[in-house]
């Protein structure tokens, strides 16, 4: 049995303090968590050069996150790292649901086939990050800065000036933005005054992640009210090398000090895995959290990305996945205002989407918790009947819910979005994130998402042309043409996108629909990508003259 | 489809007493979950939505 040993990544200071001059960054993110990491990653992807401060010098303590999606490992496989952490990480497709002292039923994920990536993976956190660092250090661009505590943030109209603590005192350095991702409990929301709206519930868990020789298998097992935790729920997941968490659910009114005494802890687990039972305590915390979202995911200059804009329960993995789709959306616009190509009208747009699958998240989160902890005599009435019902009918099975996993939310009321005409039906509607699919590129095997690239583009299926490119005003956008460029050799790229002879689709550089269309239409193209790049109806007249 | 709210069961105080009967052996607890497991297995026998919006909102003013 292993211990994981954490990197100390070190502290330098840097040559704008040692030399005592104020520079003004382009972009500074604060929080080298999974979001900030990726945020750095991804600004940098686009060219942007990204300063990222950090009060710590090492990854995670515990395995916190756990689970990551398949879409987020789609972003991250844009950016290079995802091959490394599905490697490294654990991947699983049966479920077990277990009610009081016998299993409900089983489930079989079953993802759809054609897919580059699993429905979902499992690693510890620390493992996440530190393949995210090493990705950020080999990057020219980025520039990690450890030991750095930011004390002070105040907005200009251009820039935020930030005062910085390190172990060499404090000095000052500006930013033209910043994205702020240090968590639930950041310091840069108090500095900066933003509210939550709400707050829908509160819990608190205990997690603890254990090594053992265990028998269990590589699957997902979920208990309500198990006789080893009575009127509570747990969940138990494998992760890489051996390490097993769990997740014991105490309630609001439990003691949190008390709670993750050794002494507690300990009897706790051993009353799950049996008497006899060989396993080692590595890592204990109480995680609570109020389930709640921030009023406005933008303030000025400060941008506002994961738990510190959104927090909900651990059922579902919610958390770490929307933060890394809160950076998949952020990005390109950032990059794109900091090149003069769309205005800071773009960012709004950022809160506008993102806000929404919080929502979204929050009230998966909300059903979940509804479902596992009922509010009164009542609905656990229900609960309990339909976990009974489960046992023999496969009817209430859909009806149990321990937690829907994580999956991106389509941005339907988008002002990005080019709203379909009549004759367009099936496939994927604007505002959705491209489904993969298998193609071939260059008589080889390849996948759709990655031809697919990081920026517009526009994808036709069987029309004749020797464009590659379409450009309006400051935009442009790659054209790829399906039997042209890539073959559809499955058919299985033309039946996700519900397409046939002449369907058009344009992408945002976040590889979501944009806008699409029964035929090859170059003028609506254009003005769908301005839309999508935030130009208003004047805005976009001006351009396409 | 609109929630039927005509006389639809063919043989009423047959069956009014088959539901009492069912019950009459239970505690109060025992039937409180009986009649949770009813309500899921007939809501998803009737399956439509809609149907079982209107039936929700008639069930909760008392059917007025």
């Amino acid at each position: 049995m292993t211990s994981y040993i954490y990197p100390k990544f070190g502290y330098r200071r840097s040559q704008e303090q040692a030399e005592g001059i104020v520079k003004r960054h382009p972009i500074v993110v604060i929080g080298a968590g999974p979001i900030g990491l990726t945020a750095a990653l991804d600004c940098a992807a686009r060219g942007q050069p990204v300063v990222l401060l950090d009060d710590n010098d090492t990854v995670s303590i515990g395995s916190r996150a756990v689970c990551y999606a398949k879409r987020p490992l789609e972003i991250w496989d844009r950016l290079g790292c995802a091959a490394a952490m599905v490697e490294r990480g654990v991947s699983w497709n049966v479920g077990k649901v277990f009610f009081q002292d016998q299993m409900s039923y089983q489930f079989d994920l079953l993802p759809e086939t054609g897919h580059q990536w699993p429905a979902m993976i499992n690693l510890q956190q620390y493992h996440l990050e530190e393949l995210l660092v090493a990705k950020c250090r080999a990057n020219p661009l980025i520039e990690l800065r450890w030991k750095h505590r930011l004390i002070s943030l105040k907005q200009a109209a251009d820039h935020a000036t930030l005062a910085v603590e390190t172990p060499d005192g404090i000095f000052t350095m500006e930013a033209q933005w910043v994205i702020a991702c240090d968590g639930a409990n950041s310091d840069v929301r108090k500095m900066v005054g933003a509210e939550f709206t709400g707050q829908f519930f509160q819990d608190r868990f205990l997690i603890a992640d254990v090594t053992m020789k265990a028998d269990f298998p590589t699957e997902r097992w979920f208990w309500f009210d198990p006789p080893f935790h009575r009127g509570q729920s747990v969940l138990l997941h494998r992760q890489a090398d051996n390490v097993w968490r769990i997740d014991f659910q105490l309630g609001w009114d439990a003691d949190p000090d008390e709670e993750k005494r050794p002494e507690r802890v300990i009897p706790r687990i051993r009353a799950m895995l049996g008497e006899d039972s060989e396993f080692v305590l590595e890592w204990v915390s109480i995680y609570q959290f109020a389930c709640r979202r921030i009023d406005n995911f933008r303030q000025g200059r400060v941008l506002f990305a994961g738990d510190f804009a959104h927090q909900v329960s651990p059922f579902g993995a919610r958390g770490a996945n929307t933060g890394v789709q809160d950076i998949d959306n952020l990005a390109w616009k950032l990059a794109m205002v900091l090149r003069g190509e769309a205005s800071e009208a773009l960012l709004d747009s950022y809160h506008e989407e993102r806000a929404f699958a919080a929502d979204d998240n929050i009230l998966n989160s909300t059903r979940a918790t509804d479902f596992i902890t009922p509010k009164t005599k009542v609905s656990r009435y229900f609960r309990d009947a339909a976990l009974e019902l489960a046992r023999h009918h496969g009817f209430a099975r859909p009806l149990v819910n321990s937690g829907r996993l994580s999956t991106p939310t389509p941005y339907v009321t988008s002002a990005l979005n080019t709203p379909d005409d009549e004759a367009m039906t099936g496939g994927v509607r604007p505002g959705t994130n491209a489904p993969d699919a298998p193609i071939t590129l260059d008589g080889k095997p390849a996948w759709f998402l990655p031809y697919l690239g990081d920026a517009f583009t526009v994808v036709a299926f069987g029309i004749d042309t020797d464009r590659t490119e379409i450009a309006v005003g400051p935009l442009k956008a790659k054209l790829i043409v399906v039997g042209r460029d890539i073959q559809d050799s499955s058919g299985l790229l033309a039946e996700r996108y519900g397409a046939s002879r002449g369907t058009t689709y344009l992408f945002r550089p976040d590889q979501y629909v944009a806008a699409r269309w029964t035929g090859f239409d170059e003028a609506g193209i254009a003005d769908a990508m301005l839309r999508a790049a935030g130009h208003d109806i004047a805005g976009r007249k001006e351009l396409a003259a | 489809m609109m929630l039927n709210l005509s006389p639809n069961i063919s043989d009423p105080d047959d069956f009014y007493a088959e539901l009492i009967n069912s019950q009459r052996d239970l505690d109060e607890d025992q039937a409180l979950r009986m009649n949770a497991r009813l309500i899921l297995l007939l809501a998803n026998h009737i399956g439509d939505r809609g149907v079982l919006t209107e039936a929700i909102d008639c069930a909760r003013t008392a059917g007025g």
